[in-house]
């Protein structure tokens, strides 16, 4: 069954257009990596699909659904989005902060339904440890495995997640890919990520889609998609790329 | 809570067994009737919504700016009523002014709340549209509450400059928040106004939570940020502006309760606005029986006490602990 499906959409702030035309795929079960240099419109796009930004033109369908017969309530159910970064004002423990993120299924308070579906997603990432803690207190993988609970807690069908590892080191940077991958897995979710790492993208990547100024460059499974060539035309930067096992690929 | 009210009954020139005044509560009693319910009564009343009241405003600024240090005076409605009441004194409606007990009192307060109400409801509309103009950032509406703060003290400075005596007096003591004002009128006007909010305030509690994790974040939680934001300061600014026109200017209550109940039930808004409500209704009737019972006979305002308790209780906090709060 189809996932997200985005169609000839075009989208920007004021005068200035972002997104061209872009029309892309996310199947579910599949983790759809957004590459690009800065500003070529990768969180732009997760924006649109998570309803924050209304398109110039196009259109995006959710389970074959136009996203804007949604109400606010029910599209912000249905979509978890992690922006890039998160400056939290306040401090509060994690338990609280996750069953904050249940607030499309509050109304007077908290029922027995949300609590459990917080001890539910803090029991599926491993978080038991860290639920009481402050957040302004957990180094930064502790914070991004929270942060995906926040999300996940919505029960939604579609993930975006916006540099979710950018601050991550190696071992946190693979433990929350394998977490995110066995989600996305097992309960036929959707999820487009953005990144800056090539080689994480090409590792876990389902689908990779390029994205140069506003439109989609090239869109392919990693090992087909990703070449010198390819990486330099969206990039500028010339790049050996060695196959082995996995993908790596290193500036020339 | 209850002890501090009962206390606050008892507390003043004339001296209530504590005993007798719950008697006198339950009708038992008629020793003390007028004492206690045309006098104390609606006091402590007053004080237990005005401190709440007051609490609840200072608690959701706090969010709604993303900043500790803002209150509803930080938005200038404390200088806009000020300048509401010293332009009606100026103007006449304080002609009939009394010595009274080492203070001044002004006979004819109708006149004196609603210009001072109206002129704190003025300074929430300016920052409402601004605001809505130029985008509800939390930048935008401190700069803004600023900006306003300044010009209405000048504004009040300039009527002061042209007052009599007399007037300038009544200026002065009018701007001395006191609980001395209370009545049965206060407490219905302020009484409604607090717990409205409460409730409104309660039910967005999550809300808030979403939106101090952050804004975009808050967004995808179906919460419009700016909505949030200028829908619970206009309300804030009307529990402020309610109150603060029938008792002048109390300051400190709404900056220091949301931050001691924070420390007390944490940053998490379900528990931490009705913790504020609670801190505040408790600052404000133990500072009125401090008050009280000072200098006796004299009543010191309220609005001094409850700085002068207040600051050192939250110095005190911030230095015993050192856990980060916001």
């Amino acid at each position: 069954m189809e996932g997200l499906k985005i169609e000839n959409l075009s989208a920007g702030y004021g005068n200035r257009e972002i997104l061209k035309d872009v029309s892309l795929e996310a199947p579910e079960g599949e983790l759809v990596f957004l590459l690009g240099p800065n500003g070529a419109g990768k969180s732009t796009l997760l924006k649109c699909a998570a309803g924050l930004l209304r398109p110039r033109s196009g259109r995006l369908l959710l389970r074959g659904r136009d996203i804007r017969e949604a109400s606010s309530r029910e599209l912000s159910r249905l979509v978890g989005y992690v922006p890039q970064s998160m400056r939290p004002a306040f401090s509060t423990t994690v338990f609280e902060a996750i069953l904050t993120s249940r607030l499309p299924y509050i109304s007077w308070g908290p029922s027995k339904a949300d609590l459990e579906r917080t001890e539910e997603v803090i029991r599926e990432l491993g978080l038991e440890e860290l639920a009481f803690r402050y957040i302004n207190e957990l180094s930064g993988g502790e914070w991004q495995k929270v942060v995906l609970a926040m999300a996940l807690v919505k029960e939604p069908i579609l993930l975006l997640l916006d540099e979710p590892t950018s601050n991550l080191d190696l071992k946190h940077q693979v433990e929350a890919m394998r977490i995110l991958r066995d989600l996305v897995k097992g309960k036929s979710l959707s999820a487009v990520i953005t990144t800056h790492d090539i080689n994480l993208a090409s590792k876990y990547a389902d689908i990779i889609v390029l994205m140069k100024n506003g439109r989609i460059h090239a869109i392919g499974e990693p090992h087909r998609l990703l070449d010198g060539e390819t990486i330099r035309e969206v990039y500028g930067v010339k790049v050996e790329v060695i196959r082995g096992a996995s993908l790596f690929v290193s500036p020339a | 809570m209850i002890l501090a009210f009962m206390a606050s009954l008892c507390t003043g020139s004339a001296h209530v067994p504590p005993l007798k005044a719950i008697a006198t509560l339950l009708g038992r009693e008629s020793d003390f009737d007028t004492i206690i319910w045309e006098i104390r009564l609606p006091r402590a009343l007053v004080a237990v919504f005005a401190g709440a009241g007051l609490a609840l405003a200072g608690a959701v600024t706090q969010a709604s700016v993303r900043n500790p240090m803002a209150s509803p005076f930080t938005l200038g409605i404390s200088s806009a009523s000020g300048f509401g009441a010293a332009l009606a004194i100026v103007l006449g409606a304080g002609r009939f002014i009394r010595t009274y007990l080492g203070g001044v009192t002004v006979s004819s307060y109708f006149l004196l709340i609603i210009s001072s109400f109206l002129f704190s409801l003025l300074a929430t509309f300016i920052i409402f549209f601004l605001a809505r103009f130029k985008g509800a950032t939390p930048e935008t509406i401190v700069l803004t509450g600023i900006a306003i703060s300044f010009l209405f003290s000048a504004l009040t400075s300039f009527t002061q400059y042209f007052g009599t005596t007399e007037q300038v007096a009544s200026i002065v003591f009018w701007l001395f928040g006191s609980l001395s004002k209370a009545s049965w009128n206060a407490f219905w006007a302020i009484f409604s106004v607090s717990v409205v909010a409460l409730a409104i305030f309660w039910r967005w509690s999550y809300k808030y939570n979403a939106l101090l994790l952050d804004d975009e974040f808050a967004r995808n939680l179906g919460v419009n940020p700016e909505t949030l934001r200028l829908a619970s300061m206009v309300l804030a600014s009307l529990v402020t502006a309610t109150i603060v026109s029938f008792l002048g200017i109390i300051a400190f209550v709404c900056l220091a309760a949301p931050h001691i109940a924070r420390m007390i039930v944490g940053s998490e808004h379900r528990y931490l606005i009705p913790a504020s409500a609670l801190v505040g209704a408790n600052i404000l009737v133990l500072s009125d029986i401090a008050s009280r019972m000072l200098l006796p006979p004299v009543i010191i305002p309220v609005g001094i006490i409850t700085s002068f308790l207040g600051a050192p209780v939250l110095l005190y906090l911030i230095l015993g602990k050192k856990r980060h709060w916001y």
